[in-house]
């Protein structure tokens, strides 16, 4: 296992009688930035917390930095750098206080802890609000506090579940240039996400998981490619008008699907789709043709219907 | 707030070495004194919280000793000498409020962190394990409550509430009593579901305060009473530091203190447990 920073054969996780991961094997190599994709409740949690070493596995294999997680997790912990799903920030201490004490958490000296704190403030933009109390921040900036906090041990590999949900776009972008940052470092990144956007900025490598199993696995490149077609032609119809056409448009397309407002057309080449649906009779209130994004990919594999 | 930490250092040290031997390291890491760092950041002003905790046995002193003392006249101590009643009263209000301080800390305060703040989440992230938090906070509980026993002990020497040498091992008897309701405390706030379940906690802490030889002494209950008042953990505390105060040194004293220590061991074995179970799953 060479490369592998995480390997997981058969990993599986059950609270009880519920079986929240269902048995997925998957590798994450040094350098890349890994994504687990997937609706609430697929397990992505689940198996994040398998890796940080705060949730013993139920069964199968996992190795995180070449250690078991049950023998060796202090040692695993003291090299990742964790930003949970909801921050939990110490909301009684100072933004730089924050820092410092986390970085007492990990045995690092108070000189060492406070030049680092300096100059992880400076990398999320917060050296300003150093003195004050974290509750007065907004909520991309407890983000990016966590972000800082979670570097403060320089880890080798970072777990980021959720990283920019709850966040305005401004946040987002800020964050996703500082997460681009430290894969140029060197730093290895596991993210989870539900925002098809940001595994496509950020992912080199995804795997999108449905109760609890993995279902597909690639580049998001492969997986458009796999999963979906070049392009999809999207065509809003006049209520109740809409009946049938699926029928009559099948081998427009490679794939049609009947949405309550519009028809969605997968196929290579939109403008083409577009003219043959003209052809047979198809009068749309609008169309739009657009590039397939992982979104196309993750509905597909993972159903329209809401799950809670 | 630099002594205080120095302070942490000394009492977290010594203890990291012996119980690294014992204890498994997803336990315990022997950081247990970072956790202590970080509550003596957080309380930025020490002489509040000294003056909280001395003047809440203070109170009482004034209102029981002066008030009620009047009417009662002296009392018997457990040497056989008369003892005013402020001098029979306040060791037993020393160790109540060793108790009551011990239990806020390691109740509410952390019930509050455990459930709201999510701190102990983020500090399992680092290699700390649930053994370093549950000591962590039953050392900032010992520093606080040490602060405040000490006060209310110099207060006890200046009104002459004291009569015997022996009270100057009443500063490290007092700190034991907190270590031992701090471990219970700890271990009681693992198994509380929600705010509600606290009422419940001032239901054990009320009557011990009340009954637990603090105010009256055992020879006026019932024997089904007196049996029932020495099963109360209080009554121990108290007991032990009266005997030092007045100087009735003798070797039920070694009874006491047994049953502190079983006490203590219990709460920190329950607590580190069950901290593992609710928060490791």
């Amino acid at each position: 296992m060479s490369d592998s920073l995480v390997q997981a054969r058969g990993l599986r996780k059950w609270f009880g009688a519920l079986e929240a991961v269902h048995g997925i094997d998957f590798d994450v190599q040094a350098g890349e930035v890994f994504g687990f994709l997937g609706p609430n409740g697929a397990g992505k949690s689940s198996t994040m917390r398998m890796i940080g070493c705060v949730s013993p596995r139920s069964a199968g294999e996992l190795q995180v930095l070449g250690m078991d997680p049950d023998t060796d997790g202090p040692w695993i912990r003291s090299r990742l750098g964790v930003v949970p799903q909801q921050d939990n920030l110490d909301l009684e201490l100072s933004v730089q206080d924050n820092l410092h004490v986390y970085g007492r958490y990990f045995g690092i000296s108070r000189a060492a802890v406070r030049a680092k704190a300096v100059e992880l403030l400076d990398f999320v933009q917060l050296t300003d609000r150093a003195a004050d109390p974290v509750e007065q921040l907004s909520g991309g900036m407890k983000r990016r506090l966590t972000i800082a906090r979670s570097l403060v041990n320089e880890p080798e590999l970072m777990l980021l579940d959720e990283p920019t949900t709850g966040l305005d776009p401004q946040a987002r972008h800020l964050l996703w240039d500082r997460l681009f940052q430290l894969k140029q470092q060197g730093v290895t990144l596991i993210i989870t996400t539900h925002y098809m956007d940001e595994a496509e900025q950020l992912c080199d490598r995804l795997v999108v998981m449905d109760g609890g199993l993995i279902v597909a696995e690639g580049s998001p490149r492969e997986l458009i490619a796999r999963y979906a077609t070049r392009e999809v032609l999207e065509l809003r119809l006049r209520p109740g008008a809409r009946n049938g056409w699926d029928e009559t448009l099948k081998d427009v397309a490679d794939r049609v699907e009947e949405l309550p407002d519009r028809l969605l057309l997968y196929a290579s080449d939109g403008e083409a789709a577009l003219a043959a649906a003209h052809q047979r009779g198809v009068q749309p209130v609008s169309s739009l043709i657009r590039r397939s994004t992982l979104e196309d990919v993750f509905l597909r594999l993972t159903g329209r219907s809401l799950v809670d | 707030m630099r002594a205080l930490q120095e302070l942490s250092r000394a009492l977290g040290a010594p203890r990291a070495g012996l119980l690294m031997r014992v204890l498994p390291p997803a336990l315990y890491v022997g950081r247990a004194r970072m956790l202590v760092l970080r509550a003596s950041r957080v309380s930025r002003n020490i002489w509040i919280m000294i003056l909280s905790g001395v003047c809440e046995p203070l109170f009482f002193l004034v209102a029981m000793g002066q008030g009620l003392g009047g009417l009662v006249g002296a009392v018997v101590g457990p040497a056989g000498q008369q003892l005013s009643y402020a001098a029979f009263i306040a060791p037993g209000l020393l160790a109540a409020s060793a108790m009551n301080g011990a239990v806020y800390d390691t109740t509410y305060s952390v019930f509050f962190k455990l459930k709201y703040a999510k701190l102990y989440d983020a500090v399992l992230a680092t290699p700390l394990g649930p053994m370093d938090i549950a000591l962590g906070e039953i050392i900032w509980a010992l520093i606080r409550g040490g602060m405040y026993s000490a006060g209310f002990l110099m207060i006890m020497l200046v009104t002459g509430l004291i009569s015997s040498p022996w009270a100057v091992l009443a500063l490290p008897v007092a700190l034991f009593v907190t270590f031992a309701f701090a471990s219970v405390g700890m271990a009681a706030t693992s198994f509380m579901r929600s705010w509600q379940d606290f009422g419940l906690v001032q239901l054990a802490v009320l009557p011990m305060f009340l009954f637990s030889d603090t105010f009256v002494p055992l020879s006026v209950y019932s024997p089904a009473a007196q049996w029932l008042t020495q099963a109360s953990p209080l009554y121990h505390a108290v007991t032990l530091l009266r005997d030092l105060t007045t100087g009735a040194i003798g070797w039920s004293m070694l009874g006491h203190g047994a049953y502190l220590l079983v006490m203590t061991a219990a709460g920190i074995l329950v607590a580190s447990g069950r901290l593992k179970a609710l928060l490791l799953h």
